[in-house]
């Protein structure tokens, strides 16, 4: 009798254990847009019954996960090269927009105060430009009240998406960098010390008088961080604010671009922010279970959907309309399951 | 004379357990071979592309992918070594006062006070630094050695630069904290051992406590002490959480006292994730990894040769 009750317990408990794993995907990388994915999983917990478990490794940590196929979906800001596409057999496509901005620790300055050129921002990372009194630095902000203090900048440490996009923008605005440095997840930082994700490089900028680092426009604003102007391409001195955010991301040639991978950086446009890029997922195009593989994309479609007001809300822009229609037909037509039929 | 004849078993039941016994100790054995030839076979594409070179470069660019071992191997030994330097120090006062000028009643908070110290594990140790000990560095204790000794003509430029917070240092005084209560734990226990009769007679010749101390007490428990300095460098130089968040995780040989750098423990732990399977990176990883084998090796055949020469005099 009692052997029967356990029985009968134990597949009971093990059938409510398949049916929540049959709900549950796994996705891991960037934690550039870890905020918002957070929150579009807990609200499509509720909506969906889908339970997401994302794990913000870094944009290094995402692309080697899905290579491996260890977890669902690989999440990474920077693009993956179509040569390694072709051979992890995956599938690219954008979810949000988002921008990283410069923060600085310096007594007397405020919000927004100093005013930069992309240029000296890379001097600056490559050890040319060492005191915040430097006169470069005191020309272009004659207002400001610039110590006699040294600028310690501060890098990502881990492999990260940021980080290519903040040297894909120095390789952009200085050949200099460009030829001696160059961009990827983790490059040779000529100056300056490592911190660990985006939090680490707030908390270390917070920590260090005289501090300069990169960080995702969420962190600054939530933290209320002190950022700084930049000068864009056109030559105008911008705010990292969302309206300018949404210009670059308006200036983007999705139609030319390649698996996705669109460059918004340093883009033209009077009050665009040069630093602006969208962010990827990766799937396989072969899935080895093809309802995990749909419910990723169920997740994705409720997202575009339903998600763009609580992404607007973390300070991140949606995707154009468009967009979103040609990664629901990439969907459609390029991810099969074993019997040829395809997934989503 | 004559020696003794090993018996056959003639249970069963000793059979198995020598048989169990024989398996426990080989397969220790077996496991440290596993390790060294992984670590070996995986390194093997760093060591075979890169040379001696290798252990000389400090070169680390991911974008050209060039790798050199220089900068973590400075830096682990670097701050293993100053770790010590603050560490036996204090040690040795915790435990000589332990034993000998402590009143009885204090003896035993103190004693599990330290013991407790050591089972904290090292990434509250690492959270702690980061969260206390750097502030308090970058805001208080670097501007002013900077402002002041960095002033100075000759010494000045050494002691220059941002004011991180973290940095080789820091990490060295972490590490300090965290191996402290190893080597005072030991050093007590040893020197309660030294049998009370050899301290009665040297006071009784007119010794005092410092020169009982340095004359019957240090000489008896010398490959003991020598054994826990020892136990608290393995930790320093294998300490991997704690170090990574308070060293600045910089690629670069620092040239002032308060400059970020790299160990091998903090910089595999950061880029590992990120390394792709087969790529020269993970290997120059792997290839690290069975460096610091190698170093903890030489570490312990130091202490072997200290403690024969030692036992000798």
């Amino acid at each position: 009798m009692t052997m029967k009750i356990a029985l009968s317990a134990l597949t009971l408990g093990l059938a409510t254990m398949a049916g929540a794993q049959a709900q549950q995907i796994t996705g891991a990388g960037a934690t550039f847009p870890a905020p918002v994915y957070t929150k579009w999983g807990e609200a499509a917990k509720a909506a969906t019954g889908l339970e997401l478990n994302y794990q913000a490794i870094g944009s290094g940590g995402g692309q080697n996960q899905i290579l491996q196929r260890t977890v669902d979906f690989g999440a990474s800001d920077a693009p993956m090269s179509a040569e390694k596409l072709e051979a992890g057999k995956l599938l690219q496509f954008p979810t949000v927009m988002g921008a990283v901005v410069i923060i600085v620790n310096l007594p007397d300055v405020g919000m927004n105060e100093l005013k930069i050129s992309g240029e000296m921002l890379a001097d600056i990372y490559a050890g040319k430009i060492t005191k915040w009194n430097d006169p470069k630095i005191v020309e272009m902000n004659k207002s400001a009240k610039l110590p006699n203090l040294a600028i310690a900048p501060v890098y990502r440490a881990d492999g990260s998406g940021t980080t290519f996009v903040f040297a894909s923008y120095l390789s952009a605005v200085s050949t200099d960098w460009k030829d001696k440095v160059g961009a990827a997840t983790s490059v040779k930082w000529p100056a300056g010390a490592g911190a660990k994700g985006n939090d680490g490089v707030s908390a270390t900028v917070h920590n260090t008088r005289g501090g300069i680092g990169y960080v995702e426009y969420a962190f600054a604003s939530q933290n209320k961080l002190t950022t700084i102007q930049l000068r864009n391409k056109a030559g105008h001195f911008v705010k990292p604010e969302m309206a300018s955010f949404q210009a670059a991301a308006a200036s983007g040639d999705w139609a030319n671009a390649k698996n996705f991978a669109v460059d918004l950086i340093d883009r033209m446009g009077d009050t665009s922010w040069p630093i602006v890029s969208a962010t990827f997922i990766e799937l396989p195009k072969d899935p080895k279970d093809p309802i995990r593989s749909a419910n990723v994309m169920k997740f994705f479609d409720w997202a575009y959907k339903n998600g763009s007001a609580l992404a607007v809300n973390l300070e991140y822009v949606p995707l154009p309309e468009t967009v979103q229609a040609a990664v629901r037909s990439a969907w459609h037509t390029q991810i099969v399951s074993p019997d040829g039929k395809p997934v989503y | 004379m004559s020696h003794t004849v090993a018996k056959r078993p003639t249970h069963m039941g000793d059979a198995i357990f020598e048989g169990l016994a024989r398996f426990a100790g080989l397969f220790v054995l077996v496991l440290l071979g596993g390790i060294i030839v992984v670590l070996f076979v995986g390194g093997l594409p760093a060591f075979r592309q890169f040379g001696v070179s290798f252990l000389t470069s400090d070169d680390w660019d991911p974008v050209q992918q060039t790798y050199g071992a220089l900068v973590p191997v400075f830096g682990t030994l670097a701050t293993a070594i100053l770790a010590l330097l603050m560490a036996v120090p204090l040690a040795f006062g915790i435990a000589f006062y332990l034993t000998e000028l402590a009143p009885l009643w204090f003896r035993r908070p103190v004693g599990t006070a330290i013991e407790l110290l050591a089972a904290v594990p090292s990434i509250i140790y690492g959270m702690w630094g980061f969260f206390v000990i750097v502030p308090i560095m970058a805001e208080y204790v670097q501007p002013f050695v900077i402002d002041s000794i960095g002033e100075m003509p000759l010494i000045g430029g050494f002691f220059q630069g941002p004011p991180f917070g973290t940095g080789i240092f820091t990490a060295a005084m972490i590490l300090a904290v965290m191996i402290i209560p190893f080597i005072a734990a030991t050093m007590r226990d040893v020197f309660e051992t030294v049998p009370a009769v050899f301290k009665e007679s040297a006071y009784g010749l007119g010794c005092t406590t410092w020169e009982v101390m340095r004359s019957i007490v240090i000489p008896y428990t010398r490959a003991s002490v020598v054994g826990g300095i020892m136990l608290g460098l393995g930790r320093a130089l294998g300490e991997t959480m704690a170090v990574t968040f308070v060293i600045g995780n910089t690629n670069r040989i620092a040239t002032t006292i308060f400059g970020p750098g790299n160990t091998i423990a903090s910089i595999v732990a950061l880029e590992f994730p990120e390394s792709e399977t087969g790529s020269l990176k993970l290997a120059s990883l792997l290839a690290l990894g069975f460096i610091l084998f190698a170093i903890s090796f030489i570490v312990l055949a130091i202490s072997r040769t200290l403690l024969k020469s030692g036992a000798k005099a």
